[in-house]
């Protein structure tokens, strides 16, 4: 059962994500332009309902796509199993959100 | 179980796997450099200075593209697991690193 409900959580975050990747390549390779500065990255973001919104479902989306592939490879290629696998999956997704949530916050709030 | 490595699904596989890895490892070095907009704007601006390297960019090229087959490869594998298609398979995981090549090629012409 938590086998099949993490193999729709993967599934269901990629479906979600496939839009949101698209339209992130989009952005930078028209951001790239002429070269980076965070003045011009605040200026598109700050502010912004809308990338707001983008980036941090993107951001939850990520946290628990991310947590649940290395779970699979920790298992199939390290050996984890277990309580240990779990924690270990929480932690990855944890620290990923709040990593990527710190992130949203800085260049939209 | 043997596994047949050189067959072309099995580096369709393990193409995924491994643009997996590095997407996850890159992930919270590129939320650290953002977040620093909040409370150290020169410090990313001296951070998005290095994107003018050449070696940079490349490395983002290769970033860029890792994103795109890792995209392209989980829709490849969401179609044999959810559509009625089996047949095209190999032609559908070439054509996954063809557009991502083709994406991530476009980036590296706007980088340059």
């Amino acid at each position: 059962m938590l086998d099949f409900r993490l193999y729709m959580a993967q599934r269901l975050s990629a479906l979600i994500m496939a839009p949101f990747v698209i339209v992130h390549i989009g952005v930078m390779i028209y951001a790239i332009q002429g070269g980076l500065t965070a003045a011009e990255i605040l200026g598109r973001t700050q502010g912004s309902i809308f990338w707001f919104l983008f980036y941090g479902m993107f951001v939850v989306a990520v946290s628990i796509h991310a947590a649940i592939g290395l779970r699979t490879i920790l298992f199939e290629w390290g050996g984890l199993k277990g309580t240990a696998l779990n924690v270990t999956a929480w932690g990855i997704g944890a620290i990923l959100f709040a990593m990527g949530a710190n992130a949203v916050w800085a260049v939209t709030a | 179980m043997k596994v047949d490595r050189a067959h072309p699904l099995w580096l369709a596989y393990i193409l995924h796997r491994v643009s997996g890895i590095a997407l996850a490892l890159f992930l919270p070095l590129h939320f650290w450099v953002l977040s620093l907009a909040l409370n150290n704007a020169a410090q990313l601006d001296s951070f998005l200075t290095l994107t003018e390297l050449p070696m940079v960019k490349v490395a983002e090229f290769g970033l860029v593209f890792l994103l795109a087959v890792h995209m392209f490869g989980g829709l490849r594998l969401l179609a044999m697991e959810w559509l009625p298609w089996s047949a095209p398979q190999k032609t559908w995981a070439a054509a996954a690193v063809a557009g991502s090549l083709f994406i991530s090629g476009t980036f590296f012409l706007q980088a340059i």
